[in-house]
């Protein structure tokens, strides 16, 4: 195995592919999770707006789902694929089942995160008269943000770890060739020159995470 | 007679709890006017936080109601409520500012609430935080603030939308006693000058003596009395009350308790003339001071001492017709009051 300008360009791609689908990934979890995130706390028996039955059916659902290893939600989510995107293999095609077993994962990240919040300051804000939107628009999510953001480089990491399973399914990514080139074909340095690059991505996801989540933080002096 | 701005009527709570169910409130009756500052003071526990968030319903009470000028808060639909919250503003122990947003940003807050546009806000944010003394801090984060400028900001951020009522539940309960006296201070003028009606929560009697006209004094779930702050302070007619008005001495004075005790109430006549050296002048017996407060109350001497009277029954007969002779307050202590 030599390192010339097709493994070079071989990477490239695999960081690219690991990239969005990643991102788009994280995306779609977040427009699921972040709405059932809010939904698990507002509608919570001490709520601000409390549907217990809703919350409970919710969390329900969601530690079903989290409780599927990814491998096999992989498999059952992939004729989805299919009629979603149009196909069953390649990258694409995984970001269905990344984003379903994502979602809930997110969905507690961002409960956790909303739990954080001080009680008497949501209570401050209903003594003045404020409404479940606003209190979940202007209390809530911007006073949330920093422990959000931090949420989210968590979430983030782990959907990359996640889809390096792609390989699995003739998907593209670091992961895969990972997986195809050290498992496969037993070429540890492509492997581990993956793997390298795969660390390096998640340390660089982290970093921006912590960094935007202190620079935004006002409790900071 | 006008309305009162507050009445609550048979008010009860009942919170219902894994371990069954807990009593908060029961059978409460007040009624604040107007343009007063009302008090309402009791140990912890007694009900307090919760009385108080019944009056602006955050907390549904289980029986009666209340009355904000006339108009029954438990009949009222959640969004009239929302609308009524905005007439009562609410200031909290923990100020509960929001650290993400700057002052100036807090004090908007509740008129972004009510669609007041921005610069409109903006300006009236500014004359309060003038108002509060902190204009210079208007970019400051929460987070940068003392405890006491916290609370300027949070009771600026009260009065945004104009409120009759400030609730004040434990609001200096977090400062140090200088901070605490010049919030206080604030408070007052604040109802002198906007004629905003204050209904103040405290456990300590000091704060109720500052600033409140009238008392109700909470204990056990329930009202054990209500009345002008002079009176109470100087004839407590509840054992609480006496414990709140005497504080630790109210203990430590049941040690002494063998021999015959008199109470002797100040009532702001006698101010000018030192009553215990004359009376142990006159009587020639030594009595023993076992508790005294006397306070400065809206500009008269109140308050109250406990004495022993001398050993022997004689002198002590003595001491009681010299201070019925000089027409003094007293009643005797009992063997379990004080
Ligand atoms: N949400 C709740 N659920 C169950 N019990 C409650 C709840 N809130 C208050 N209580 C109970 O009601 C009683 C009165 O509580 P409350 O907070 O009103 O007291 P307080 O007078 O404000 O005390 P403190 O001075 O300590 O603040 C207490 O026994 C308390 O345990
Ligand atoms: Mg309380």
């Amino acid at each position: 195995m030599k390192f010339d300008a097709t493994t070079i360009q071989m990477l490239r791609t695999g960081i690219w592919e690991s990239f969005y689908m990643t991102a788009l990934s994280s995306l779609f979890a977040y427009v699921i999770g972040l709405p059932l995130g809010v939904i698990l706390v507002v509608a919570d028996q001490d709520g601000i707006h409390p549907i217990p039955w809703l919350q409970k059916i919710l969390g329900v659902i969601i530690n079903l789902l989290r409780s599927v290893p990814f491998l096999i939600l992989l498999f059952i989510a992939l004729p989805l694929s299919k009629i979603v995107i149009g196909t069953r293999i390649g990258s694409p095609a995984i970001i269905i089942p990344l984003t379903i077993a994502a979602a809930p994962y997110v969905a507690r990240v961002v409960e956790s995160s909303f739990r954080e919040l001080d009680a008497g300051v949501i209570e401050a804000a209903q003594s003045m008269g404020a409404s479940t939107w606003q209190i979940i628009w202007k209390v809530l999510l911007p006073e949330s943000k920093p422990s959000l953001l931090l949420g989210a480089a968590l979430a983030v990491t782990t959907i990359l770890s996640y889809s390096a399973m792609a390989g699995f399914t003739g998907g593209g990514g670091l992961g895969a060739i990972a997986i195809n080139y050290g498992y496969y074909r037993y070429e540890p340095f492509l492997m581990w020159i993956s793997v390298i690059l795969l660390v390096v991505m998640v340390q660089v996801i982290q970093e921006v995470g912590t960094r935007l989540s202190k620079k935004g933080d006002k409790r900071i002096r | 007679m006008e309305t009162p701005i507050i009445q609550i009527r048979d008010l009860g709570k009942e919170f219902r709890t894994a371990n069954g169910p807990v009593r908060a409130l029961q059978d409460i009756n007040l009624e604040v006017d107007a343009g007063e500052i009302f008090g309402i003071i009791g140990l912890s526990g007694a009900g307090k936080s919760t009385l108080v968030r019944c009056v602006n319903y955050l907390e549904v009470p289980t029986e009666g109601d209340v009355l904000f000028e006339g108009r029954s808060m438990a009949s009222m639909t959640e969004k009239e409520r929302r609308a009524t919250r905005q007439s009562m503003g609410m200031i909290f122990q923990q100020f509960n500012l929001l650290a993400q947003r700057n002052v100036i940003r807090n004090v908007c807050f509740p008129l972004e609430l009510i669609g007041v546009p921005k610069k409109e806000a903006r300006e009236r944010a500014m004359e309060l935080l003038r108002t509060v003394g902190l204009e210079e801090r208007a970019l400051a984060y929460p987070a940068q603030l003392s405890g006491g400028q916290k609370q300027r900001v949070a009771i600026a951020r009260a009065l945004a939308t104009n409120p009759k009522v400030l609730l004040c539940d434990e609001a200096t309960s977090a400062l140090d006693p200088d901070t605490t006296k010049q919030i206080l201070e604030l408070l007052k003028e604040i109802n002198r000058a906007m004629g905003v009606t204050i209904l103040v929560i405290t456990h300590e009697m000091s704060v109720i003596e500052a600033i409140c006209d009238r008392v109700a004094i909470i204990d056990q779930s329930r009202i054990a009395e209500v009345g002008a702050v002079s009176e109470i302070f100087v004839d407590p007619k509840s054992a609480i009350g006496r414990r709140l008005i005497m504080g630790e001495a109210a203990h430590q004075a049941e040690a002494f308790k063998q021999q015959r005790s008199i109470r002797i109430i100040f009532d702001g006549r006698e101010s000018a003339e030192p009553v215990i050296s004359n009376m142990v002048l006159a009587c020639n017996a030594p009595v023993n001071i076992m508790y005294a407060a006397t306070r400065d109350i809206q500009g008269k001497a109140m308050g109250q001492m406990v004495v022993q009277l001398p050993e022997d029954a004689a002198s002590a007969e003595r001491v009681i017709r010299y201070l019925r002779s000089v027409r003094i307050p007293y009643e005797e202590v009992g063997e379990n009051e004080i």
